[in-house]
């Protein structure tokens, strides 16, 4: 049984099928990419995923059990965290905090001992700013951790946002397009730290147009065109797919 | 329940219906060009009784009201003008806020000008005692005048809005506004025009009302409150839907006596009003996308 | 202006409660030898109502949301603890839930103002159930309210506060438009009562002072909290905030409650200290002050309120404003929208407000 398996998913606009049956799996310890042309509907997928919007019909379920309606905030604590294609960290925070709020979903005191300062609550602040530093330095930030986020370059904003999501110790991480917006050089940091976030056991979805970074990194490639899968495979079989390659780059001529 | 009274109740819930209705259609005309909710709203209509009620002192009357609403309409423009424009690139947040502020001052001025007391304004057919008999019941002619004036704004306003130069400018700033100024409209004109004539409608229905009802300082409140809740009923931008809302909603308050002490009359309106927007914001007959904020 | 984040040191918010609290011992000695102790009594009323901003400044600042019904939930704590413990047990005497009550010592026995024997609620049992019912209400309607966003939330508190104001006005057993009075001093402790008059002016101005003090402290700590840290993500951004498992619903259900109780709280020792309430405590006026207090604070500045509050409700009170006493408020708000710098309102409210067509995204 795979981690996640998402059958028959299917979501409408009005009249504009966005996400039209769409079935595939991912694993542990694997990183799946979806891509397709701009308008496939594969941000439509992530969200239906992720809880952010419900399906017309079809399921999600992870581990075993069926996600398909769960809000997005019950999603979260089951083990999926996700990164957002317009970078979603919060500005007026520093590095730190916003990847304090990774840490969320792994602790638990709330209003009550908030207000009193328990030290209970005291103590587990502590630990949450460990587990975050410690995300910060496997991303590489650790001199931003004090400043505020919004003030921050692009790329490193990027990779708070990865931060956070890291924070949670996910078993499952949802990146949407993580290299939009980054050099060649970033890309190939982005693509080490995607692949040490795979060897943590961690199982990956990430949707993304680059293909360089998709063939690299990825083990499974699915792709989407118009809301419907139309095909699945290695990497290598997915390049010279006649399916795929017509609709990137249209009709051969000769 | 004796027939008398019901028509009385009847009667009653037009005209406050009619009133609401003028609120409601003030609050939908500056909604559709700007976006935002004129908390200030039934401040217009307490103005327009204040004044006609005292100039009918010195003038006759049909000039008081004439000049009752253009002076409120003139105040509804100063406002907009000094207070509202530079905020609204701002934000809506700032806009409704301000309306807050502008409601509550506007109200004190009055107390300032007026005083507390209940101010009358005479009936523009005949006296107090005068009466039309109907369907077994007596009621004032002035309740003609209302129903007339009624049916006389909303006809107005249809043909402005479809047929006038300046009303379909309105509408197109409503509906587009950087479209709109590319025509060579002023959109920011057009925002002005919106109050003046919300604020003037508002006015109108305070002078047509208020020998029956009264006025005085602290109305404003509760008929922007109870205003408001018509526009939401009817789906807010859609005056059409709001006087039929604003009559529905006059019937209800006055028939609830039937059920609830006279003191809490006015709350029937306002659980109404909750009861609307925790279950169907989008009013009666207005639909989901109508909700999100126009532009800001 | 100085916003309470993880970089203030640890200490930085025990300055405010600090400073506050040596204000609530040293000043009564200090405006007495001045000849100025009558001053005590607005300082102490005006504690009262900058504690109510404050659980407003942590609702709007921080969860982002606007209120005018915050009046409201004054005057439930104050009218509630005002009606139960006047009413007069007498006659149930011998009722077996009011001799459970006696024995555990939860009634008191003193006389109305015409010298007729009472037996009644003790005043800090009744004010513990005002704010336990203010509370309840704020938890009843809160989950509807919150969906509401920008003016829909805006009226609907606007509605509930009107809704309370005209129940107070006109219900005979609340005391109609006179309100209820001759309220008992409320006993925290034996020999410490809240209650007005000149010879427990000076304890009840440190009483005054030391929960204002509390109050912040307590909110000051929320804002450095894990809790506090998910609203301040939740205010610039409801999606990330859900995507990284915080349940935003309840999270602003519960600062909707926090703000409640602050409020009732209030109400209900300033209607012990004034011995009285009366329904314009809920006014749509007073709710307006309340936001008006905030927005000149800095809207998320806890401090900014506490200092624009005790400054404003204190000149509002001593008979500055003098007729002009609500327009001022009013004015005070419309100069703040439109003088305040960018971002510190508009930003934070922007992400809570529904999209509409060419919004910013």
């Amino acid at each position: 049984m795979s981690l996640l398996e998402v059958s028959g998913l299917s979501r409408s606009f009005g009249g504009l099928k966005a996400v039209d049956d769409v079935g595939f799996a991912a694993e542990a310890d694997r990183i799946t990419a979806v891509i397709g042309p701009n308008g496939a509907g594969k941000s439509t997928l992530f969200n239906l995923i992720s809880g952010g919007l419900a399906p017309d019909s079809g399921r999600v379920s992870f581990d075993g059990s069926d996600i398909t309606r769960l809000p997005p905030h019950r999603v979260a604590r089951l083990g999926i965290s996700r990164t957002f294609q317009a970078i979603k960290i919060s500005k007026r925070m520093t590095a730190l905090e916003n990847v304090m709020i990774g840490r969320h979903v792994r602790s638990r005191s709330g209003f009550p001992s908030g207000m009193l300062a328990a030290p209970w609550a005291r103590a587990e602040e502590r630990s949450i700013r460990d587990a975050a530093m410690r995300a910060i330095e496997r991303l590489g930030i650790a001199e931003y951790r004090d400043r505020q986020a919004g003030g921050l370059p692009f790329g490193v904003q990027r990779s708070v946002e990865l931060a956070r999501a890291l924070a949670a110790e996910p078993r499952l991480l949802l990146l949407d397009e993580p290299a939009s917006g980054l050099n060649a050089r970033e890309t190939r940091v982005l693509a080490e730290l995607i692949l040490g976030i795979r060897g943590m056991g961690i199982a990956i979805l990430v949707v993304e147009h680059d293909m360089s970074l998709v063939m690299d990194v990825s083990d499974d490639v699915v792709v989407l065109n118009f809301g419907k899968k139309i095909a699945q495979g290695r990497p290598r079989e997915i390049q010279s797919n006649r399916e795929v390659i017509k609709i990137y780059l249209g009709e051969d001529d000769a | 329940m004796h027939s008398a009274l019901f028509v009385q109740y009847l009667v009653s819930g037009l005209i406050y219906g009619s009133i609401y209705a003028a609120v409601a259609i003030g609050f939908n005309i500056i909604y559709n060009a700007t976006g935002i909710i004129n908390f200030a709203q039934g401040e217009f209509a307490m103005l327009g009784g204040m004044l006609v009620a005292t100039l009918s002192l010195s003038v006759p009357l049909w000039l008081a009201v004439a000049a009752a609403v253009a002076l409120t309409a003139a105040a509804g423009a100063a406002v907009e003008r000094v207070f509202l424009r530079p905020v609204a690139r701002r934000g809506v947040f700032r806009m409704i806020v301000t309306t807050i502020g502008l409601s509550i001052v506007i109200r004190e001025a009055a107390l300032l000008a007026w005083g507390p007391s209940v101010r009358t304004v005479p009936f523009f057919s005949g006296n107090e005692v005068s009466s039309i008999s109907a369907f077994g019941a007596h009621f004032s002619p002035q309740v003609l005048w209302v129903l007339g004036a009624t049916a006389l704004v909303v006809a107005g306003l249809t043909c402005f809005f479809k047929f006038t130069m300046m009303g379909k400018a309105m509408r197109g700033c409503a509906a587009d506004r950087d479209g709109a100024s590319l025509c060579g409209i002023n959109p920011d004109f057009m925002v002005t025009v919106a109050f003046a004539l919300s604020a003037g409608i508002g006015a109108f229905a305070g002078c047509i009302v208020a020998p029956l009802t009264q006025t005085h300082y602290g109305i404003g409140a509760e008929l922007s409150i109870k205003g408001f809740t018509v526009a939401a009923f009817g789906g807010l931008g859609d005056s059409m839907a709001a006087v039929a809302a604003g009559l529905v909603l006059g019937m209800l308050e006055s028939f609830s006596i039937v059920f609830v002490p006279e003191a809490y009359k006015d709350v029937v309106t306002i659980c109404v009003l909750l009861a609307l927007l925790f279950v169907k914001p989008s009013g009666l007959f207005g639909s989901r996308s109508a909700i999100a904020l126009k532009d800001y | 202006m100085k916003r309470l984040t993880l970089k203030a040191e640890g200490a930085g918010r025990l300055v405010p409660p600090a400073i506050l609290a040596a204000c609530a011992f040293v000043l009564p000695p200090l405006l007495g030898a001045a000849g100025a102790a009558f001053l005590l009594t607005q300082l102490t009323m005006a504690a009262y109502y900058v504690l109510a901003s404050l659980g407003l400044c942590a609702l709007m600042g921080y969860a982002g949301q606007i209120s005018l019904g915050q009046a409201g939930f004054f005057a439930i704590g104050g009218y509630a603890s005002a009606f139960l413990c006047t009413r007069d047990l007498g006659p149930a005497a011998s009722a077996p839930l009011a001799r459970c009550l006696d024995l555990a010592g939860l009634l008191v026995r003193g006389a109305d103002p015409y010298g007729k024997a009472l037996l009644s609620l003790a005043p800090w049992l009744s004010g513990l159930l005002a704010v336990l019912l203010a509370a309840a209400v704020a938890a009843l309607i809160g989950t509807p309210v919150l969906r509401l966003k920008g003016h829909y939330l805006a009226m609907a508190t606007l509605g509930f506060g009107i809704v309370v104001e005209k129940v107070a006005r006109g219900s005979k057993a609340l005391g109609g438009a006179d309100g209820i009075s001759a309220v008992p001093g409320l006993a925290l402790w034996p020999g410490l009562e809240v209650t007005g008059g000149r010879a427990a002016r000076s304890a009840n101005f440190t009483i005054a002072w030391l929960v204002l003090a509390l109050g912040i402290l307590a909110l000051a700590n929320l804002v450095r909290s894990r809790p506090g840290r998910a609203l301040r993500a939740l205010r610039e951004g409801e999606e990330a905030a859900l995507a990284m498992g915080i349940d935003t619903a309840r999270y602003k259900l519960n600062v909707f409650v926090i703000a409640a109780v602050f409020a009732a709280v209030a109400g209900v020792l300033l209607t012990h200290y004034n011995g009285s309430i009366g329904p314009g405590e809920a006014s749509s006026t007073r709710s307006v002050r309340y936001v008006a207090i905030v927005a000149v604070g800095g809207m998320d500045n806890l401090v900014g309120t506490l200092a624009a509050g005790l400054v404003l409700n204190f000149l509002s009170l001593r008979g500055v404003f003098g007729n002009y006493d609500d327009a001022v408020f009013g004015a005070i708000l419309i100069l703040i929208m439109l003088l305040s710098p960018e971002g510190k309102a508009a930003r934070a409210f922007h992400s809570l407000l529904p999209r509409g067509k060419g919004a910013p995204r």
